[in-house]
């Protein structure tokens, strides 16, 4: 994994523990190592400069309040200024127009458009009851109107069909005019991938763009793409009025320095990323988790999503419930909590998503798959009547229980300590304000997180 | 040796662009790399001293095409060492130098493939969404055709839409058979292909196989799953080993340091053999294959700059520096 930003200054800041204040001598170093943060990000240099020029800026004579160190207050300003960057909100399209309203998408082959332009589609349908028509203007790449006539049937959405003997400019005005008859809310034209160099078809697209006068031109971009992200973006920006960007492929493990880069220099807002395979992997974009990732401090939110689709809701509505009835919380249910966590992708899925610090000390804590599975095996060597009355684990049966699991009797201490503590926080939970609570607590020790 | 790269290839004139395929490869891959090769022979033909500042702008170009922090780091240092070395003290000078120093890190990956040693010998593409396994994949049919080595291509990608008409309209240009199903399991497509070309002693395999993120621990799970299955088709013998013969990752050229993490994934979960270096004709690129030599070295097989048939070619270091560099080869 790549180091990240949060673990390099907890190095460089350590010196700094017990200053009151950011000043520009104290926080050089921590400088150069956003700056070397960013540039493995793939954040293009030209912005990394901007960019630590403007966080100099403004974390001088900034005051370390609370019980922040130096480092995280740095980190916070770093982070603030990351979201300013890349919009502090989330852009939505904009269609308030005499329908049809069209969309055009454009970008690099291989960025994701026509993968995009399906999921798009299916995004306006469900969620806003559009009537969507898709059509494809790659006349070039083999299969390309294939492909998105495919997704068009999958997906059950209007496809209007083109070929490739046809000009892109007749295939979109026929289509425009196709939408128009039909009562379409929507039409997307996905062109053909084009390096922004290469003028015979940069010239295309302006001409598409000129006949069809979309509302929405979105560039489509992937989010691993390199230094070059500058560039391109440029551009396309100079060739087009765009109007957003599409991120994609973010469901991979590239910290999406593109994203900074790309809205830098187009100053358009980013209005939605892919984050998966699936017709429904498109979302909008949220500045500030984005924030997070390209400096490498974990997606707490993302976690928290991923949780909630892991988790089998019904078993953990019968554990709420019966936290709450003041019934008590036995092995049963502590051995249930640890099936759940495997079926979230184990302990180290999980560890890859929290923030350095935490995910740090979760590994020196020892914490890891197969003690999980350890734990699984003492309890499974338990009688039922064990499960449900711990208490009843006296030395003979933690013998018997021990020899049961091949392991030693310490284990099995360890277990019940464990389940001890976890016993202990499930009565904190059910009462009142408890949850608020334990935020509280956490959100001091989680940079970013407020 | 590149008389033969001027001829038009009218199969793919469909695209505006093709009509720069009559100029030669040496040109495309010179201008496909214009943008790092302009910044770099404006530094040194700028005359005077080396010099920290000097040191400080190639650094600058080194970071802004792709060579990472510990690849720039690396060269920088050799660089300094080798103008210590051989007393060097004028800008000019420093061209050569870092020439050289490119060259020894990049020579190590030039190792072309060599498709003949077994038969037939089993190709396995892999790669993330879009680097463009596809289309390289009907670049190299027609390389090894050109070689006088019969083809098959077997369409592994069941997954994304219209992957196999795709494949099967490169087979068509090539006049190449391409093994496909309505459906189902890439293993499986895969698996009848080769036994298809042993029937048929066709000498190269190529398999498409789906594009996939390396995060995506099920699609990686596949892919293992899709490598034993070859395997058993074509088990070690006491004389060549198990197919397949080749693991070739595509990359995109546009990718920054994620590449790294591309390489180390796929690495680690197939084995790869080779890599292909796609969409170089661009602008600012090519330095990751430094950062590849650096922190991963694998064999870099291809290269492609362009979208024409005859734009895909086996990776030479030399030519690749002085494209870069704006040398004579």
């Amino acid at each position: 994994m790549l180091d990240n930003l949060t673990q390099r200054l907890s190095g460089v800041i350590k010196n700094l523990r017990g200053q009151a204040r950011l000043t520009e001598s104290n926080i050089q170093d921590a400088l150069r190592e956003v700056r070397m943060a960013l540039l493995e990000a793939d954040v293009a240099l030209p912005v990394v400069k901007d960019f630590a020029a403007q966080v100099k800026q403004a974390a001088m004579g900034q005051e370390v309040i609370g019980n922040l160190n130096p480092g995280q207050a740095f980190i916070g300003v770093v982070h603030r200024e990351l979201t300013k960057l890349m919009g502090e909100h989330n852009d939505a399209l904009n269609l308030a127009i005499t329908p049809p309203a069209v969309i055009l998408m454009a970008g690099l082959q291989g960025a994701g458009k026509t993968t995009t332009s399906g999921k798009l589609a299916k995004l306006l349908r469900d969620q806003q009851k559009k009537k969507v028509l898709l059509v494809s203007c790659d006349v070039y790449r083999p299969a390309a109107i294939e492909q998105l006539r495919t997704l068009a049937a999958q997906l059950e959405i209007d496809f209007y069909a083109s070929d490739i003997s046809q000009k892109p400019q007749d295939i979109a005005l026929a289509a425009l005019d196709y939408a128009r008859k039909h009562y379409h809310d929507v039409l997307i034209v996905d062109t053909a991938g084009r390096l922004a160099i290469d003028e015979a078809m940069m010239a295309e697209i302006k001409q598409l763009h000129a006949g069809l006068k979309p509302i929405e031109t979105l560039f489509v971009v992937d989010a691993m793409t390199g230094q070059d992200a500058v560039n391109t973006a440029k551009a396309f920006g100079e060739a087009l009025p765009l109007t957003g960007v599409v991120l994609t492929k973010l469901d991979g493990d590239a910290r999406g320095g593109a994203a900074l880069s790309v809205r830098h220099v187009t100053g358009k807002p980013i209005k939605f990323i892919g984050v998966s395979e699936k017709p429904n992997g498109l979302e909008p974009f949220h500045p500030e988790r984005m924030a997070s990732r390209v400096l490498g401090m974990g997606d707490v939110l993302s976690l928290l999503e991923e949780a909630q689709r892991g988790v089998d809701v019904q078993e953990a509505e019968k554990l709420a419930k019966k936290v709450k009835s003041g019934q008590g919380f036995d092995l049963n249910d502590f051995k249930m909590q640890m099936v759940q966590m495997r079926k979230m992708g184990g302990v180290s899925a999980l560890l890859d998503k929290l923030p350095a610090q935490l995910s740090k000390a979760a590994t020196d804590s020892k914490v890891d798959d197969k003690a999980i599975s350890r734990l699984e095996g003492i309890i499974n060597s338990m009688t039922p009547l064990e499960r449900s009355k711990p208490e009843l684990i006296k030395a003979s049966r933690k013998r018997r229980i021990a020899m049961g699991a091949g392991v030693q009797v310490m284990h099995v201490n360890q277990l019940l300590k464990q389940f001890e503590q976890t016993q202990s926080m499930m009565k904190m939970f059910s009462k009142g304000g408890g949850m608020a609570k334990m935020m509280r607590n956490m959100a001091g020790k989680i940079p970013g997180m407020r | 040796m590149f008389s033969f790269l001027k001829k038009n290839s009218s199969e793919t004139a469909t695209a505006p662009t093709a009509e720069k395929s009559g100029t030669s490869w040496i040109v495309r891959l010179k201008s496909g790399l214009a943008r790092t090769g302009n910044q770099l022979s404006d530094l040194f033909s700028r005359g005077g001293m080396i010099d920290d500042e000097l040191y400080d702008e190639l650094e600058t170009i080194l970071i802004t095409s792709d060579v990472g922090m510990d690849a720039t780091n690396a060269l920088l240092a050799d660089l300094r060492r080798h103008v210590r070395e051989h007393k060097l003290s004028e800008a000019s000078e420093l061209k050569a130098a870092l020439a050289h120093c490119l060259l020894k890190l990049l020579k190590p990956l030039a190792i072309p493939l060599q498709a003949d040693t077994h038969q037939p010998f089993v190709i396995m593409m892999v790669g993330v969404n879009g680097a463009g396994k596809t289309t390289s994949i009907g670049k190299l049919a027609k390389h090894f055709q050109s070689q006088g080595l019969s083809v098959l291509l077997a369409a592994g990608d069941t997954f994304r839409a219209a992957a196999r008409e795709q494949l099967i309209t490169w087979g068509e240009r090539n006049n190449v058979t391409v093994i496909a199903q309505q459906s189902g399991d890439a293993a499986a497509v895969i698996f009848d292909a080769i036994q298809s070309a042993q029937a048929r002693k066709i000498d190269v395999v190529i398999a498409d196989t789906a594009g996939r993120l390396a995060t995506q621990t099920h699609l990686m799970e596949e892919i293992k799953k899709v490598k034993r299955v070859i395997s058993k088709v074509m088990p070690e013998t006491a004389n060549s080993p198990a197919a397949p013969h080749e693991v070739l990752l595509v990359l995109d050229a546009n990718t920054g340091q994620n590449a790294l993490s591309q390489v180390k994934a796929f690495d680690q979960a197939l084995g790869v053999t080779g890599l292909v270096l796609t969409k170089l004709d661009g602008t600012a690129k090519g330095g990751v294959i430094a950062a590849i030599a650096k922190a991963h070295p694998i064999p870099v097989r291809f290269i492609g700059v362009g979208e024409g048939l005859d734009d895909l070619r086996p990776f030479v270091a030399e030519e690749f520096i002085a494209a870069l560099l704006d040398q004579p080869a």
